[in-house]
Parts: structure tokens; C-alpha cells; sequence
């Protein structure tokens, strides 16, 4: 599918109802809960997932990374990463 | 679809500690309003002395949650018979778990599942029941189709999602087109259609359930083509008989590993069966803790890993793979727990899989030689405790030793 490719930076992710987003102590780890199943997350799509609320866009989200990881340049890797989010439902918007 | 999900740990050897326990079936009844031929659930299940309390099952969760539990299961029988159920899923819910409720609908009022609602039930697994009447019933589109198209509404007014589950068998897998129609229909976002596993009631029924390969086949094509036809609107799972198979499952993904079950009188088990090996005792959490059951206990280790294999297992390349597959079953074919899963074309045992597969092939008329047997307590008080009763005890178990 082309969606993968094209995750606008203005769009405004949030994580869909199908899905709950928790920390997992035991795990360490993000993950994402569905009916009898669960996605352990690793720490990258932890770390995007958590910022997409709604509230924020790509680029908020781009931004908000970059400055809490003291870095550049995140924001084709952050696309491309939420294109596959949506085609796993795990997001909308 | 529960089980590849959950990122499971590399297979454990004794010396690495397990990871969490990340799935908890809590069976809280084998009550049932129904007699289904297939159920897994033990067939000497009348012999089972109390339930666990409402209190046992609030601490039973908590422990587990705190060993790192995260999907939660309520099962039974019907679950719904247990009047606190609203208060299990609340702590549930409170603790962080992912809350499933697995029914039969049979119970399921508008009251009880506003209540669950408001309990904070994330999930309702609705399975088609099953017995002869209600397969007429449900072949003929009648009163179940009405309890559960009733049910499902319920379902989705409350904003649940909803998984169908309809055990499929040779009885009712020719009509699987009718079957996954009626779940679109009812609007469910995910259709199981597991094929049954010879384990228990479905194993003392197995000649008449086992379908054949042109069935199975058929069924696999019918279910791609409605695939096709359907797209996003549902997804569909289709499990095929392991019967059918030259390898065997990697059961529960894996011994110890993901997957803790705890009975209605408190037996804390790897799997749902578990409790038929012999010479292996398992924990009540009326004694012992979950943190402690789960990495301590003689039941949960014994065959963690792969340091309990025997041959053809211990040498296979395959072994990390399929991890010589059911327990259960191996016992149940073989008399012997740690052979291999006659399922696989390697075990000296496999003829009983093929024989069971060559009478299903003949499709000789079974039904009026040989009476279904109906779950039911009464049946079940009349069967002598299986525990450490192999069904089909031959040469090959003693040869593997």
C-alpha cells in the first residue's frame, strides 16, 4: 500500500480505539493491548506513540523528539513509522 | 490469535528465569448452561471441590498482575454464572489488565452488560455454543441466530469489540460460509474459526468431529473467497485440525512461558488441560503465590526449555521451533508426557494420528454407531477421575522411554 509512504506532517495522530497504549513495568516496555492480544513495542515506536494524543502533529511530534533526545533529522523516520501505524489501525488521523 | 502476539522470551532452559506470565485465563467456573461435545474443560470436571472466593480471585489477580500479568481472561464454563463477575473485572480493570470476557452470551442481559461497561470490560469473545439441537437450530437460522444476533447488539451498543468464535468440525465446518455470513452480519471485527482440538469431551467425540481433508480444504478455499469478498470489514481466522499436519504446534508458545491458567478450585495450570499429566503436581493459589507458582513450582518448570526431551526431539533441528509440541497430546496418544507430539511425521506414534485421519477419510456412519457424548455433570459424575489416565496407552510409549 502507498499510505506507508505518505504520513502528511500536518496530520494529527492519535492512537485508535481499537487500541490501548500502556507502560509495562514488568516489560519495560510500551505496548499496545487489543482483544487477547498485545504489541510490545521497542523503545523508538514507544517513544512516538506516547506524543500521538491528538493534540499534537507530526511535526510537533518531529520536534518534541528531537529536542528530548538532543538530535536532528527524525522526521522521514517518524513519517514512515506512522504510515505503518496506520496500516496496522494502531493510529488515526 | 492470542498466543503469537505476545513477543515471547527465547525458550527458557532452567537456568534463565521465565518471563512474566503474560497471559492469565482465570477459569472461574466450570458451570455451563450448555453440553457442548467439544469442550476442553476436563471431563471428571464434577469431582472438582469449590470455587475459589470472590476474595481468592481479587488477590489471585493482583498477584498476577504484579508478576507482570497484562491480558486477562475470564472463562469458565460460562463465566457469567459467577455473580461477582462485575467485581473481578472492576479490580481487573482498577490493576491495568486488559479485561476479556470469554462467553456464550448465555446470561448476557442489557443490565449485566451495562454493568460489565461500567466495570471497565475492554472485550467480549462471543463463541457460537453447540450442541445437536442447537446445531439443527443454528443450520436452520433459527433460535440461535436470534440469542446471538440479541447478544451481539447488546455488544456493540456498549461500544465493545467483538470477536466471534465458532469451533468448527465436521458437523458444521460445510457450512462455514453460513457461519462467517451471520458474524458480517452481526457486525464483529474479528472471526475465529477454530477447528476443534482433540482434548477432553472433543477427544471422546473425536471420530465423529474430525472432519476430512476435502472438507477442510473446501472450508479454507470458501473462507478466502469471503476474505476477498468482505476486505477491512472483518478478519478471519482459520485453524486448521493439527491432526493435519506433519509438525506439531508450538503449544501455548511454549511451556511456562506465556500462558498461566487458574482453575475454578484454584489449580494453578501451564495450559488448560495440563492437570491430566501424570507425575506432576501443580500449585493452588490458595497456597502458594503467583510469583512463586510461575517461576518455583515443580509444575511450571518440569518441561520448560528443552533439557526434558527425549529422541526424536532432543536432536531435531526443528526442536526450537515447534518445541516438541502439546504435552497433552503426547500423553493422551502415547502414555508418555515427554515423547514427542505423535502430530509430528517424526514420532515413532504418528500411525495413531494417520488412523484417526483414515477413518475421518472414510467418513463411515459414525454418528448412528456411535452416540456424541454431551458435556454435562451427570455424564461427568459417571467417569472416574482422569488424572494420570493415559486414553490410548500402546508399545510406542514404552519404547520411547
Amino acid at each position: 500500500m502507498t499510505e506507508a509512504a505518505v504520513f502528511s506532517p500536518d496530520a494529527y495522530p492519535r492512537i485508535s480505539r481499537k487500541f490501548r497504549l500502556q507502560w509495562e513495568d514488568a516489560q519495560q516496555a510500551w505496548v499496545l493491548l487489543y482483544p487477547e492480544g498485545m504489541v510490545k513495542l521497542n523503545q523508538s515506536a514507544g517513544e512516538i506513540l506516547q506524543r500521538c494524543d491528538g493534540t499534537r502533529s507530526t511535526l510537533d511530534i518531529v520536534a518534541d523528539l528531537e529536542q528530548a533526545f538532543a538530535t536532528t533529522g527524525l522526521l522521514a523516520d517518524v513519517q514512515a513509522f506512522l504510515g505503518m501505524a496506520r496500516q496496522q489501525h494502531w493510529i488515526e488521523g | 490469535m492470542s498466543a503469537q502476539h505476545a513477543s515471547p522470551a527465547s525458550p527458557a532452559s532452567s537456568l534463565t528465569p521465565p518471563g512474566p506470565p503474560l497471559w492469565l485465563l482465570a477459569e472461574v467456573t466450570y458451570r455451563c448452561p450448555l453440553h457442548c461435545v467439544f469442550c476442553y474443560n476436563p471431563v471428571d470436571f464434577a469431582h472438582t471441590p469449590d470455587e475459589l472466593s470472590t476474595d481468592d480471585w481479587l488477590r489471585v489477580l493482583r498477584e498476577a498482575r504484579a508478576a507482570g500479568s497484562v491480558q486477562c481472561g475470564f472463562s469458565g464454563g460460562e463465566p457469567l454464572l459467577r455473580d461477582d463477575l462485575e467485581v473481578l473485572v472492576a479490580e481487573a480493570h482498577r490493576l491495568g489488565f486488559y479485561t476479556n470476557l470469554l462467553t456464550s452470551g448465555v446470561g448476557l442481559t442489557e443490565a449485566r452488560a451495562r454493568a460489565l461497561k461500567d466495570a471497565g470490560l475492554d472485550h467480549i469473545q462471543l463463541s457460537f455454543q453447540d450442541s445437536t439441537r442447537e446445531l439443527n437450530d443454528f443450520l436452520s437460522h433459527t433460535r440461535t441466530f436470534d440469542l446471538k444476533q440479541k447478544v451481539a447488539a447488546i455488544i456493540k451498543d456498549n461500544g465493545w469489540p467483538m470477536v466471534m468464535n465458532c469451533v468448527i468440525h465436521r458437523l458444521n465446518i460445510d457450512y462455514i460460509d453460513h457461519i462467517i455470513d451471520m458474524a458480517v452480519e452481526l457486525d464483529a471485527e474479528y472471526l475465529e474459526l477454530a477447528n476443534s482440538q482433540y482434548y477432553s469431551w472433543a477427544l471422546l467425540n473425536r471420530d465423529q468431529l474430525l472432519p476430512s481433508r476435502e472438507q477442510i480444504e473446501r472450508a479454507e478455499r470458501v473462507t478466502n473467497e469471503r476474505r476477498q469478498r468482505y476486505g477491512d470489514r472483518i478478519r478471519i481466522f482459520f485453524v486448521v485440525p493439527d491432526y493435519y499436519e506433519t509438525r506439531p504446534k508450538k503449544c501455548m508458545n511454549g511451556w511456562g512461558n506465556v500462558f498461566l491458567t487458574v482453575t475454578p478450585d484454584g489449580t494453578a495450570l501451564p495450559c488448560h488441560t495440563a492437570r491430566m499429566l501424570p507425575g506432576l503436581s501443580f500449585p493452588n493459589v490458595r497456597d502458594m503465590d503467583v510469583r512463586s507458582i510461575w517461576s518455583d513450582s515443580e509444575g511450571f518448570n518440569r518441561y520448560r526449555g528443552d533439557s526434558w526431551m527425549k529422541e526424536p526431539c532432543r536432536t531435531c533441528p526443528e526442536k526450537e521451533k515447534d518445541l516438541g509440541g502439546c504435552r497433552c497430546q503426547a500423553f493422551m496418544l502415547t502414555g508418555d508426557p515427554a515423547a514427542a507430539d505423535p502430530v509430528c511425521d517424526k514420532s515413532p506414534s504418528h500411525h495413531k494420528v494417520l488412523e484417526a485421519v483414515d477413518r475421518a477419510q472414510r467418513g463411515e456412519p459414525l454418528l448412528r454407531e456411535m452416540p456424541l457424548v454431551f458435556r454435562g455433570p451427570e455424564e461427568s459424575r459417571r467417569r472416574p477421575k482422569l488424572h494420570g489416565e493415559p486414553i490410548a496407552q500402546d508399545q510406542d510409549a514404552a519404547q520411547a522411554r
